[in-house]
């Protein structure tokens, strides 16, 4: 009785506290229910959802060949691994943690049912979920073995090998069969340009916020013609320019295939607006600090290294992700140079005869992958700014 | 003794970082201007041998491509120059409409976001969260082929209230129609316009001059009042008649069209940069100081007047300067177009250079183009910004 009480309480003040107030609660809930109606109406019933379980790998990794899909899973494997283990580092115990897991492993079973994924892929789902929890067990472990400052150093080394060793895994060579990039397609390709281009245009744009900073006219007027120049145009104009201005000014002998000319592309791009956002890094840096730098006696290098640099950097990485989000969701203008990553691919799946017109339920599907990777990163990045805010 | 040793090596060091200052920039330079010499070399060679001397020569050969929708008449035959033009003028077209719609969009979004109303709340969250999670191209993409086109034909039209028509070809709307007589009318109101500014900075003089705040208005409301009345007997007309889209065997006519393509992305561009501007309005309202709300309450003001008056004026100077980016953001995303067929500049330039293979006199109007366009915005919104600055005596 008291809970109905409570309830009806709360309604009062939180929906029908005054009379525009009830007037816009009643007409959401019309839109709610009109909304919802529509569209569970239409998914349950007119919707074809086998134009996404028929092409569930083709969306994820494209034409990428099924003898060697195993090392995209054990690179998928290896970086769960890496970010449960620093997720188990950076994170107290928490109760949540473990259910999100639990809940994220539910999830993505039941969709491995619905869209009848084979038994092998199964078994790999599987397997990540148990290097999920036995990464975040270490990480959660790992403290008392080792002593926080050596961690911090570290886990930075640990994903930037994983990086290198996830781009051997896809690209072949050194003894596995090498895979030509135009077989990356669908989230691999869109997953990779936005993680390759970020951690490329990391040094450019450092270098060029440095610049921007410096007070040697002549560098600070070119690192401030570059930057404001790329952030006049709009994305699709860079990436026209690596596509067609970079053969050309080339020699005519060297040939850049696509991938590797809009990697360039993203990279110029990225750069110019992390310069922006590592500028703003230092200036948040105090003057105190390089001045009792320069009382120690370091010479201006060394106080850049070990004084400034590590201080505007902490603080940025949550613009950084921030970036990263952005560029994950840019890498979609990738299909309008003739890349075929997840925008891409949903384009050919749309031109396959059996599918034609079936675009509402490919777009809300990759839509969706876009959605979840967005938000898990923006909620992650959130938990490391709460972090690194104690 | 000591102090010159002092003075030699504090000589020395300032010496030394003079020396690396210009040799540092010594070698920078050296260093793009290899690059640039490289690259100019390598480019030129590449240029011979595709049989592409540089020039804006072309500009002035025969475009020979259809442009879908063009705000000036505009042919096959016509020029290079004109098929641009007309890409501009549709880019800035949609840029204008796009920038009114998304900031009245995301105003509305970011103060629902702080409505007291739980439902309200959660709804513009969800609205900001989807939308900014997802990218534009796709979002473009999904109203364009899962919405505009898969809207039912003519005959069977959706029909809302005010004469709203909805189908595959597009939207119509009920739009002023400019009659004969709108220059006069434009005539007499400027006349009356300026009239009244004079009469009002007269009033102004003598206000201070008498102190007697009687007629401040009257003088140039009646100015502004006589040309409408001389506009309206002169021409026996409106200046411009509402006219409503009807169907008509198969048609619509009157009102004004939108073709599917404007639509579309007017409406992803709007709605996508709503999300954000929505975020940083939110921010900006949170950071005013409680205890100006709560001084505005305690002075009896009432929570509309309150908004109006005291917080929104404080949040404004929080919210300019990031609005100046996602205005930016907007321009740019506009050629995004490409991608859905709508002709703006980026997608004229682009056919242009599938036809001529000029891709750096293409390029470079490209990027003449879109800085403009990106400083003239910067420009007006710093202006604005310090408009509104406080003013600090």
């Amino acid at each position: 009785m008291n809970k109905v009480r409570s309830a009806w309480l709360w309604m009062q003040r939180n929906l029908f506290s005054t009379w525009y107030n009830t007037l816009l609660t009643l007409l959401c809930i019309w839109f709610l229910v009109q909304g919802g109606w529509g569209l569970l109406h239409w998914a349950l019933s007119l919707a074809q959802w086998s134009v996404i379980s028929v092409n569930l790998r083709l969306l994820l990794v494209g034409r990428f060949p099924i003898a060697e899909l195993w090392r995209v899973w054990i690179g998928l494997g290896l970086i769960v691994a890496v970010a449960s283990l620093s997720w188990g580092v950076v994170q107290r115990f928490n109760r949540q943690v473990l259910l999100t897991i639990a809940l994220a492993l539910f999830v993505s079973g039941l969709l491995a049912i619905g869209l009848k994924v084979d038994s092998t892929s199964l078994l790999w789902i599987l397997a990540m979920g148990g290097t999920t929890v036995i990464g975040y067990w270490g990480g959660r472990r790992l403290p008392s073995l080792l002593s926080p400052p050596q961690l911090n150093r570290y886990l930075p080394s640990l994903w930037f090998v994983t990086f290198i060793v996830v781009i051997w895994l896809l690209s072949g060579g050194l003894g596995i069969a090498p895979v030509p990039s135009r077989l990356w397609n669908g989230l691999l390709l869109t997953l990779l340009m936005a993680a390759l281009s970020i951690v490329l245009s990391f040094p450019l744009g450092v270098l060029l916020a440095l610049g921007r900073r410096s007070d040697l006219p002549i560098i600070r007027t070119l690192s401030v013609l570059y930057i404001e120049v790329i952030r006049g145009l709009p994305l699709i104009g860079v990436l026209f320019m690596a596509q067609v201005m970079l053969p050309l000014v080339l020699p005519a002998q060297l040939e850049l295939d696509s991938v590797v000319r809009a990697i360039a592309g993203l990279t110029f791009f990225s750069a110019a607006y992390l310069a922006e956002n590592v500028r703003g890094g230092l200036q948040s840096v105090p003057k105190g600090q390089t001045e009792a730098a320069q009382v120690l006696g370091l010479n201006s290098g060394l106080i850049l290294g070990l004084v400034v640099l590590p201080q505007a950097l902490r603080a940025v990485i949550p613009a950084i992700v921030g970036q990263f989000i952005g560029l994950f969701k840019d890498t979609s203008l990738l299909s309008i140079v003739g890349l075929v990553e997840l925008t891409g691919i949903a384009r050919s799946i749309l031109s396959q005869p059996d599918f034609l017109g079936r675009y509402t339920e490919v777009y809300l599907a990759i839509g969706l992958i876009y959605f979840m990777f967005c938000y898990l990163i923006s909620l992650a990045s959130q938990r490391l700014e709460q972090q690194l805010g104690h | 003794m000591v102090t010159e040793y002092m003075d030699l090596k504090s000589h020395n060091r300032r010496l030394s970082p003079r020396l690396w200052r210009l040799g540092g920039q010594a070698i920078v330079l050296l260093l793009v201007g290899y690059i640039a010499l490289y690259c100019g070399l390598n480019l030129t060679i590449n240029l011979q041998r595709l049989n592409l001397p540089f020039g804006f020569d072309f500009l002035k050969t025969q475009a020979g491509f259809g442009i879908g929708e063009a705000p000036i008449p505009y042919r096959p035959t016509d020029l290079y120059a004109r098929a641009l033009w007309v890409g501009l003028l549709n880019s800035l077209r949609v840029m204008g409409v796009g920038l009114v719609l998304t900031t009245i969009i995301g105003i509305a979004v970011g103060i629902a976001r702080l409505s007291t109303n739980w439902l309200v709340r959660h709804l513009a969250l969800m609205y900001v969260e989807i939308l900014r999670n997802t990218p534009l191209l796709l979002q473009l993409l999904f109203w364009y082929f899962a919405v505009f086109l898969a809207l039912p034909k003519v005959e069977k039209q959706i029909q809302w209230p005010g004469s709203i028509f909805l189908n595959n070809q597009g939207i119509q709307i009920p739009w002023l129609q400019a009659t004969p007589a709108i220059r006069v009318w434009g005539g007499c109101l400027v006349l009356g316009c300026g009239l009244a500014i004079l009469l009002w900075k007269r009033q102004t003089l003598y206000l201070l001059e008498q102190g007697n705040p009687s007629h401040l208005k009257t003088w140039p409301l009646g100015a502004i009042t006589c040309s409408i009345l001389i506009a309206s007997l002169w021409t026996q007309q409106l200046p411009a008649m509402l006219s409503t889209p009807k169907l008509i065997a198969g048609q619509v006519t009157g009102g004004l069209s939108l073709s599917s393509e404007f639509a579309t992305l007017l409406v992803g561009l709007t709605l996508y940069t709503a999300a954000f501007i929505a975020e940083i309005v939110r921010a900006g309202i949170t950071s005013v100081n409680r205890g100006q709300r709560e001084a505005a309450q305690a002075l009896g003001l009432k929570p509309r007047t309150t908004m109006r008056l005291v917080i929104f004026p404080q949040a404004l100077r929080v919210i300019v300067p990031p609005l100046t980016s996602q205005y930016l953001n907007l321009a740019k995303n506009s050629s995004l177009a490409i991608a859905i067929g709508y002709p703006d500049i980026y997608a004229v330039a682009s056919t242009t250079f599938n036809q001529t293979g000029r891709a750096v006199e293409v390029l470079l109007l490209l990027m003449a183009t879109y800085l403009t366009i990106s400083l003239l915005i910067s420009l007006l919104m710093n202006l604005y910004n310090r408009s509104i600055q406080l003013v600090e005596r």
